[in-house]
């Protein structure tokens, strides 16, 4: 993403909406500008934004004189008056930035929009999660703190010394040279996004152990971790097994997303619910 | 995409806040799912919703291209869940998200009878999504645990902006814009309500939920952090 200083009028609107605060206005030449180390090229600022498309010159002038006698034109915080931003065409391996912070951006891998798959959420159709099983989701830097892949990495080789299973259609699992060990590839280890999701899945009996593991390397790893354990309920609808486990790890259950099981097969070539796909060692 | 599972807050501030979700399995339900997407949040609309959206296009309040400056003293603040219904062109996930009980409830009844075969998630508390499936005269079959946020908490903003950043899990709306919304309406510059629609317009999943931003906002203008 990229400011045109022709157009920017230093009203500072756009400073407060980046969510990892990437944008400042550089006092040397009046103007927003965008930190490219930073920038997760999620697009919340261009897409987020309202525009107008204002005169930049009148309005500067207009911004001036208010100025000058300690007024303050309030604007609407959610408009750039004079739609200074453009998008850059972006390049490997910068446009892996995009595909992880814009959840407007389907993922090649999974074809659904955002950073995970469809986990626990199709589970009554797709079977991935069973009984005696868990589904854990790994993510880094939500919310608004943002995370390197070179962070994200220590966590995979962590998992994959473990003997844990990545699942396949995941988009950090398809950036994995070698899935074995949890290696990313090289050349995206320096590039930061606004989030990023590991899942794995494992049986019931190991879910103390990993988080255990989550636990120790998240001391290794400079962003913040949500952890989401994905369950399948009993046939009365509660789930017995896991609850008790994260209790006892000290977690306070309070929030879950609910799959209420009415989805069914309805394409004509589907096939029955079949087992998640992992990569295993 | 775990949009709408990692919200902060206790058990009791999710009393306003259900997120009801259909969403089509790639290659099982997605045939022709485009028309049950569009039912489903149809059928929402009687319940009022305070937000409807759908993964690809965005929510019931959106950001404008080719705003007139008279905006300034003059915009319309109401959600258009119109504009939500007819832009839905590809299967994605579509959300309606209620601020009580008894719409949620009732809307999740709705949607069982419908039988539109597309998976149908409810993210808010446990207890709170368990009393849905009752009254829907349904049962849990899969749950996910939302265990919070954990690793260098130290970066993360206070718990009111926290509160009102993460009602759009995917981060488009910021801390900081967050905090600025509180700072205006502890000003009087904006009221809760519209300054929650500022905030709802970055949201690009339509999950966020305008009625609780604007309780919290509201709350959260009387101190100062």
């Amino acid at each position: 993403m990229k400011i045109n200083p022709n157009k920017c009028v230093a009203c500072g609107n756009c400073t407060y909406v980046c969510p990892v605060g990437a944008i400042y206005i550089d006092q040397a030449i009046n103007r927003a500008t965008i930190n490219r180390d930073e920038c997760v090229e999620c697009y919340a600022c261009f897409n987020g934004l309202s525009q107008e498309h204002l005169n930049p010159v009148i309005v500067r002038a207009t911004r001036k004189i208010f100025k000058a006698f300690r007024l303050r034109f309030e604007p609407e915080p959610d408009v750039c008056p004079t739609a200074a931003f453009e998008p850059d065409p972006l390049v490997w391996p910068r446009i892996v930035r995009r595909a992880f912070s814009d959840p407007r951006v389907p993922h090649e891998s999974t074809g659904i929009e955002g950073r995970g798959t469809e986990e626990v959420k199709t589970n009554d159709i797709s079977g991935r999660v069973k009984l005696g099983e868990v589904g854990m989701t790994i993510e880094f830097g939500r919310p608004g703190v943002g995370v390197w892949f070179y962070d994200i990495q220590k966590m995979c080789h962590a998992l994959a010394r473990a003997g844990v299973a990545f699942e396949k259609k995941n988009p950090v699992t398809s950036l994995m040279s070698d899935a074995a060990t949890g290696t990313l590839r090289e050349d995206i280890l320096n590039e930061k996004v606004l989030s990023a999701i590991v899942e794995i899945k494992a049986p019931v009996e190991r879910t103390e152990e990993i988080i255990r593991l989550v636990w120790e390397v998240e001391k290794q790893i400079d962003t913040v971790v949500s952890l989401g354990i994905g369950a399948r309920c009993e046939t009365d609808g509660q789930e017995r097994v896991v609850a008790p486990i994260l209790q006892k790890l000290g977690y306070d259950l309070v929030r879950a997303k609910t799959n209420i099981g009415i989805g069914r097969v309805t394409n004509a070539a589907a096939a029955p619910a079949a087992p998640m796909e992992v990569l295993s060692r | 995409m775990t949009n709408t599972l990692h919200r902060y807050g206790s058990a009791r501030s999710f009393e306003d806040d259900y997120v009801v979700i259909a969403i089509p399995s790639r290659g099982k339900n997605d045939e022709n799912a485009v028309p049950k997407l569009k039912k489903f949040l149809e059928m929402a609309v009687p319940f009022n919703p305070v937000n409807l959206g759908d993964a690809r296009h965005g929510g019931a309040l959106r950001p404008c291209k080719s705003l007139n400056p008279t905006v300034h003293w003059k915009r319309d603040m109401l959600p258009v869940f119109d504009d939500v219904i007819d832009g839905l062109d590809i299967a994605t996930t579509a959300a309606a998200v209620f601020d009580n009980g008894t719409s949620a409830e009732n809307f999740v009844r709705a949607v069982v009878e419908a039988d539109l075969g597309l998976s149908v998630n409810i993210s808010t508390a446990i207890e709170l999504a368990e009393r849905c499936c009752s009254a829907a005269g349904t049962c849990r079959h899969s749950v996910g645990y939302s265990l919070g946020f954990e690793g260098k908490t130290e970066r993360l903003p206070n718990e009111d902006v926290l509160t009102l950043s993460t009602m759009c899990g995917h981060g488009m709306v910021s801390a900081s814009f967050a905090k600025k919304m509180i700072d205006w309406v502890k000003e009087g510059r904006r009221t809760p309500s519209e300054a929650a629609s500022y905030m709802a317009r970055f949201c690009s999943c339509g999950v966020f939920n305008a009625s609780r931003a604007a309780r919290v906002l509201q709350s959260a203008s009387r101190v100062t952090r």
